[in-house]
This record gives C-alpha cells, sequence and structure tokens, in this order.
C-alpha cells in the first residue's frame, strides 16, 4: 500500500516586513535622539502647561537641586567661542589665575557647580572624570553671592544679543533656594526668567483649555 | 504565425543540445545578523531617547521697589491672597487678612482651582466699568468682555516650606485660569505666625 505523503511545509517565515517595520521604528529614534552631555545633577522639573521650547544657543542657565546646591550653565550651541569668552572674562574679574588649558576644560562642562575658590582645581580634572567629582554648589546668599559675578561677567560677554534666562530647579527644592537665585539674578537687573518644565495638556473645560480650542479652530 | 518573444523558458528559442543551463543561484541572502543589528540599535536607541522635551514657562517679576506710589493697588473685592506651606497646603484669604483671622482657611492644590475659577467668576459677575476699561477694550479690539475681570488679583506667598514644584504649580494655575495680573511676594510676620499656629493644631 502505498504511503500518503504529506507534503512538507517550509518552516521560513518571510521576514522582510517584519525587518521594514524594525528599521521604520529604528529611524524614528535616531531621529528623535538629541544627545547632551549629562548635567551633573539629577534634576526633575516640574510640570507646566506652556508650550515654549527651550532655546539652546544665547541662554544662561541656572540649575539648583532638592539641596540646593546650584549650578551654573552657557549655553552656547552655535558658537562654542562663547563659553570661552565668560569664563575669560571671570578669571579676569575675580583673579582665579586659570591656564588657557583650564578655561578649555570648562567649555566641555556641561554645567558647573563650585566656589571660585575651588575652581582651579575642579577645572584641571579632565573633562571625562568630572562627572564622578560631586559639586558642592555655587555660593548664593541674599546678595547673590558668587552666583552674581558669574551672571554678570556672563552678560558682559554677550553684549548686544538678546539673552534668555533659564531657571532650572527640582521638584522637591524649597522655595527660599528659588528666591535667591531669583535675587542673584535681579540684582543684575534682570526680572524676565523662563522656568524649564516638562509639559503637560492644559486640564478640560479650564479658561485655557478654551482659548487652545479656539485658537485651533480657526 | 509570428510568436511574441516572451521571457523565460515558455515559447522560447530552443538551446541546442550541447549548450549546459547554467546553475541558478538562490538570491536570498540570510537576513539574521542584520536584524539582530537592527534590533540592538533600536534598544540603544529607545533608552537614550528622552521623549518629554523640556518647554519653558515665563515668569516676569517686578522691580523690588519701597515707594509706595510705584506699587500697583489691588481692590479688595478682586484680590485672592494664596500662602504656600509645607506638605502641598495652600492656605488663604479673600481679600484682607480680618483682625480674628475668620478668613484665614485651608485648601490643597486639588481643589484651588475651583477656587480660582469661583473668585473670577465673583470678580466678573460684581464687575463694574470704570475709568481703566476703555484701554482694556482698544487692546482687544472693542471686546467689552475683556475688561470684567481686571479687578481679579492674585498674591502668591510661599513660604520657606514650600517647594519650588508648588511655585511653580500655583504658576501654572494662573496660566491655566488666565489669571491677568498675579504678583509672587513675601509673606508678613502676621501670616506666618497664622500658618505656624494652624500647622500646630
Amino acid at each position: 500500500m502505498p504511503s500518503v505523503k504529506i507534503p512538507r511545509k517550509s518552516t521560513d517565515t518571510d521576514m522582510t516586513p517584519f525587518v521594514d517595520v524594525a528599521f521604520l521604528i529604528l529611524t524614528f529614534f535616531i531621529m528623535a535622539t538629541k544627545f547632551k552631555a549629562p548635567e551633573p545633577v539629577e534634576i526633575k522639573t516640574p510640570n507646566s502647561v506652556s508650550t515654549k521650547d527651550l532655546p539652546n544657543s544665547d541662554a544662561l542657565m541656572v540649575l539648583f537641586d532638592s539641596t540646593g546646591r546650584v549650578f551654573f550653565s552657557v549655553l552656547a550651541d552655535k558658537n562654542p567661542m562663547e563659553k570661552y569668552n565668560v569664563i575669560k572674562n571671570l578669571n579676569t574679574s575675580q583673579n582665579l589665575g586659570l591656564t588657557d588649558n583650564e578655561m578649555k576644560n570648562f567649555t566641555k562642562m556641561p554645567a558647573i557647580g563650585v566656589p571660585f575658590s575651588k575652581l582651579k582645581q575642579m577645572l584641571a580634572i579632565p573633562a571625562e572624570a568630572q562627572k564622578d567629582v560631586r559639586q558642592p554648589g555655587i555660593p548664593v546668599d541674599t546678595l547673590g553671592g558668587e552666583l552674581y559675578y558669574w551672571i554678570r561677567d556672563a552678560i558682559g560677554t554677550f553684549t548686544g544679543k538678546q539673552l534668555k534666562y533659564l531657571v532650572k530647579g527640582d521638584n522637591d527644592a524649597k522655595y527660599p533656594n528659588f528666591k535667591l537665585v531669583l535675587g542673584a539674578f535681579k540684582r543684575n537687573d534682570i526680572y524676565k526668567f523662563n522656568l524649564i518644565t516638562s509639559q503637560e495638556d492644559a486640564p478640560l473645560g479650564t479658561d485655557l483649555y478654551n482659548t487652545r480650542q479656539k485658537e485651533k479652530a480657526k | 504565425m509570428a510568436s511574441i518573444e516572451g521571457g523565460g523558458d515558455s515559447g522560447g528559442h530552443k538551446k541546442g543540445p550541447g549548450v549546459k543551463k547554467a546553475k541558478k543561484l538562490s538570491t536570498r541572502v540570510d537576513m539574521t545578523p542584520m536584524v539582530d543589528l537592527g534590533f540592538l540599535l533600536i534598544t540603544f536607541f529607545i533608552f537614550t531617547t528622552t521623549m518629554s522635551t523640556p518647554k519653558t514657562m515665563d515668569l516676569y517679576m517686578p522691580k523690588d521697589t519701597n515707594k509706595d506710589e510705584e506699587q500697583n493697588k489691588a481692590k479688595e473685592s478682586g484680590s485672592l491672597t494664596l500662602l504656600l506651606g509645607k506638605n502641598n497646603v495652600i492656605y488663604y484669604y479673600e481679600g484682607i487678612l480680618k483682625e480674628d483671622a475668620s478668613n484665614f482657611l485651608t485648601t490643597n492644590f486639588k481643589d484651588i482651582r475651583k477656587l480660582i475659577i469661583d473668585k473670577k467668576k465673583e470678580v466678573k459677575r460684581i464687575h463694574q466699568h470704570d475709568s481703566k476699561c476703555p484701554d482694556i477694550w482698544a487692546k482687544n479690539g472693542g471686546d467689552k468682555n475683556s475688561c470684567l475681570d481686571v479687578d481679579l488679583v492674585i498674591v502668591i506667598k510661599p513660604d520657606d516650606e514650600a517647594t519650588f514644584k508648588n511655585t511653580v504649580d500655583i504658576l501654572d494655575e494662573m496660566t491655566i485660569n488666565e489669571v491677568k495680573r498675579f504678583a509672587m511676594v513675601d509673606l508678613f510676620e502676621v501670616e506666618k505666625q497664622l500658618i505656624k499656629r494652624t500647622e500646630g493644631n
């Protein structure tokens, strides 16, 4: 009796669509990723309904974490020389005695949070190793402290440009820290700030929500 | 009849007996390593991507001034003072704080929105057009409703125990409820005492 042959089906599946989708996703993530040097502190920003984007050039940023440490950062993606000029300015005005290499090192740092007295020591460490060093924060008091000089000298570098002043604070930071930071800006005659926040939608039914719906309809 | 020359073997020309058929090689390539690498990259990018792009929120602070004439006076009926205390508690009073502190009340961040909305409604209801209104109408293209909440002023006073999140949240409420006039100032000594006393209970 002849045996019935069951036709063998191949176990190979066509993977092409699967691979297509995979690479599509890959492309998306490559596009969406923005590489940024990590900041020396982790700061969880509060949410707000504002929709304005963050500038990445011509801006000064002051960060403060939950323990009240204050950091200073110059955002100059377009022209990194400006960052160099800021530290050069500060070096002259505060007699810090930094070498050219140390000042160049500063341009590689995402944010700085050490008092003037420890600045030279900090900048002597190569940029790659700096993230392992715990920075104590820039001293700030009711008269602005050293932060006042940082801001003053940075503004001096950017003369003639419209600077933005960013304040990035941690959720759990206490209000007095925020006030001191604002105080340092105020002493430099700066009254307009941009607080960095994460985005959230306007709650349903509120006035802002209605206004935005109306604008959309237009 | 002339045949149409088609591709392939069907109806094509016949090969001679000595011509060997070329062995067809499979065009299939093993894609597994490529796919492996692809997924490795996907995983890497998923982990490094931060999806929420940071946004910025405007904050305009007034110049510090001690001169009385430079300070804006707020109508008592339209003012609401919010004091941010510790543990996300908000203390508030409408108008001027009474001597016996009977209008000094407590709320939280969940209920504050309703409070502000109600206050805004109340201000709009009792509003009467005055000298300030024509300017505002002109700015808003003659919209007579634009002047209704002109008297609404919210004073925000975060105390030393309030967090940065609280401050931003309450400023955000101003944007959400479109409160046009608000100010962030320091607490009075009386208010500090009251907060302490309320916290003690």
